[in-house]
């Protein structure tokens, strides 16, 4: 029977140890690089590439044999080429398990992308939280040095190509690329306008090639299979498979490699076995702070690039967060507003200011405070953030507002008339109530409260003091006789 | 190591370690031996992974059973770790989930020196580069 999940990516993850090269090549490694500086013209191996249909992994889903191109019909005394690992959205680690699983897939594509864009040098921006994917990067680059992999004249033909490490501090705007390059060249981590894209002039000024750890991962098989045989794989204008880091309240947790066009339904029951406790599905996030909140409607619609985009939603790194009827959408777009909030630049207006402005608006409704005019402007000034801002972040840092509006407007709706949140998670608008019919006065919430908040005599019907209430939901926890709920 | 300096040369030491590999998992050959791959990623490493790797490798040192504990990256299964793999000569690599000392005792004594069945198992729910 086919199988759901296809690995390709993840090809040698779990299955080598990462640490020994012996097992590398045993699995084909260094056989397509070798193929390559052998076999292939450069020009005929970005040729392989475009066919494939192979896009960037790290979000914007860019054609990489176009960038290649790009890159390569530039002149320049010396090009670089970069592996974006600055993984940063939040619950994404696809590239962590990458690197900590099979560090040479990834200095093998750089190499083959060095020598089709005619890059000798070649860098890996990865972040300093990553401590042991930088030991077995570092323990990989020493092995392929020895072995004639990276250096001089690799494999005899001539050709030299070495990789560095650089380090990021953990900056989320410094996985677009041109920050990213600011922060390797010990400048902020600030974006800059595009054009100049960076395969004209990039690091040092000079054409970089920059690309994610998981778009290089995906290279060694497409040449060592054929690019008809990857193109094989996927819908018409997505090709090949995406990884996704699948959490939230959901039973199987985990790394999930599958063709484009799995639906979402099939991601998560099928292969992610449904939601914990039985729950019933509420939503799915993907693409981290970038993307948006999609709902039962969308579970039979086919995951690619271009389809999610249509939702509302976007491929991004790939992290699926998978939610329940215990999940506030107001909350969530609210979370991830403060995601955002932090990790701007504070370069541009839009993002540093409009930003912050709409986190505020999000906070007064689930405070309880909104009006629905703060519901027209929420969707106006997240209008305005996406058209005005200056790089990717910005521009796409209103899709969670964005689409839980569209997809969840009757919760924003609620919080703002009846001031109700049906997921109880806005603790403003949550108001913690003793039923008299069922307290039997035993005292065990009074004597639990942390705040003094109830109050009653033995063997009587208790009360709790709304003003004093904090909303910890102790008493409710401790009550034996189901007496207290929330209103 | 001295460096490889073709790809001849590459794809002749690839066959060399292909071969040396199934000798491995062949039954009937010589260099047969139990291998055992504990998932040793981050996530892994967090869950407990490193005790329960060394614990196997003392234990089937000490219970006489010839086998070669290696590491790899994460197996992907994170709502189960620790994983571990362990592939018996003649057998089917088999991936078990949630793998304490207890566990890898149980894996050891039934699964690997009897043959039993044990739970906890995870299926390979996935297609490989070389079967598809």
């Amino acid at each position: 029977m086919a199988k759901k999940q296809l690995r390709i990516a993840l090809r040698n993850c779990g299955v080598i140890d990462p640490e020994r090269i012996e097992e590398y090549i045993e699995r084909d490694g260094y056989q397509a690089l070798g193929k390559v500086l052998t076999e292939l013209s450069p020009e005929a191996t970005i040729e392989i590439i475009k066919k494939s249909g192979l896009r960037g992994r790290g979000g914007g889903g860019f054609s990489t044999g176009l960038k290649w191109e790009i890159t390569r019909k530039v002149q320049a005394d010396q090009k670089y080429v970069v592996c974006n690992a600055d993984e940063g959205d939040p619950g994404a680690f696809m590239d962590r398990s990458v690197l900590e699983g099979d560090p040479h897939s990834v200095l093998e594509a750089m190499a083959i992308n060095g020598y089709c864009t005619g890059a000798s040098k070649g860098l890996v921006y990865i972040r300093a939280e990553y401590p042991l994917a930088i030991e077995r990067l570092k323990i990989a680059m020493k092995q392929a040095r020895e072995w004639g992999f990276l250096g001089e004249d690799i494999l005899g033909t001539g050709f030299s190509f070495d990789v560095e490490i650089r380090y990021g501090a953990g900056a989320f705007v410094c996985g677009e690329e041109t920050a990213l390059i600011h922060s390797m060249e010990g400048l902020r981590g600030e974006p800059t306008v595009k054009p100049p894209f960076p395969s004209e002039s990039g690091y040092l000024g000079k054409p970089t090639n920059v690309n994610n750890v998981e778009t290089y991962a995906n290279i060694p098989v497409i040449i060592n299979k054929g690019w008809e045989w990857f193109a094989g794989i996927g819908t018409e204008k997505s090709k090949g498979t995406k990884v996704f880091a699948l959490a939230g309240k959901i039973n199987n947790v985990g790394l999930i490699e599958v063709p484009m066009g799995t639906t979402l339904r099939e991601v998560i029951y099928d292969i992610g076995g449904g939601l914990q406790d039985g729950a019933a599905f509420k939503a799915v996030q993907t693409g981290g702070p970038s993307g948006g909140c999609l709902m039962e409607k969308h579970l039979d619609v086919p995951i690619d690039y271009d389809n999610l985009i249509a939702a509302g939603s976007m491929m991004g790194s790939g992290g699926m967060i998978v939610m329940d009827d215990s999940n506030c959408m107001v909350s969530i777009a609210k979370f991830y507003l403060d995601f955002t909030v932090e990790e701007s630049c504070g370069k541009c207006s839009p993002c540093r200011i409009g930003n912050k402005r709409l986190n505020e608006l999000l906070d007064k409704i689930t405070k309880g405070n909104g009006t629905m005019e703060d519901l027209d402007k929420l969707r106006n000034l997240s209008t305005v953030i996406k058209e005005t801002s200056l790089c990717g972040l910005g521009q796409s840092s209103p899709n969670p507002v964005l689409s839980t509006l569209e997809n969840f407007y009757d919760e924003y709706y609620e919080h703002v008339t009846a001031k109700k949140c049906r997921s109880n998670v806005c603790k403003s608008l949550m108001m913690y109530i003793i039923d008299a019919e069922k307290c039997i006065g035993c005292t065990l919430c009074a004597r639990n409260c942390p705040v003094n908040a109830i109050t009653g005599e033995r063997k009587q019907a208790h009360y709790i003091d709304p003003e004093k209430c904090i909303k910890c939901g102790a008493c409710m926890e401790k009550c034996k006789f189901s007496a207290i709920f929330i209103n | 190591m001295t460096r490889i300096k073709s790809l001849p040369e590459l794809t002749r030491l690839r066959d060399d370690l292909r071969v040396k590999r199934s000798a491995k998992s062949d039954k009937s050959s010589p260099e047969s031996i139990i291998q055992v791959k504990v998932a040793m990623a981050t996530c892994g490493i967090a869950s407990g992974a490193r005790p329960v790797m060394e614990y196997m490798t003392e234990e089937l040192e000490k219970r006489n059973i010839p086998a070669l504990v290696t590491q790899t990256g994460c197996m992907c299964y994170c709502y189960a770790e620790p994983t571990v793999e362990v592939t018996v000569p003649g057998k089917k690599p088999v991936v078990f989930g949630f793998v304490t000392m207890k566990k890898a005792d149980e894996i050891i004594e039934r699964y690997i020196r009897k043959g039993e069945l044990v739970e906890g198992i995870i299926p390979a729910d996935y297609d490989t580069i070389d079967s598809k």
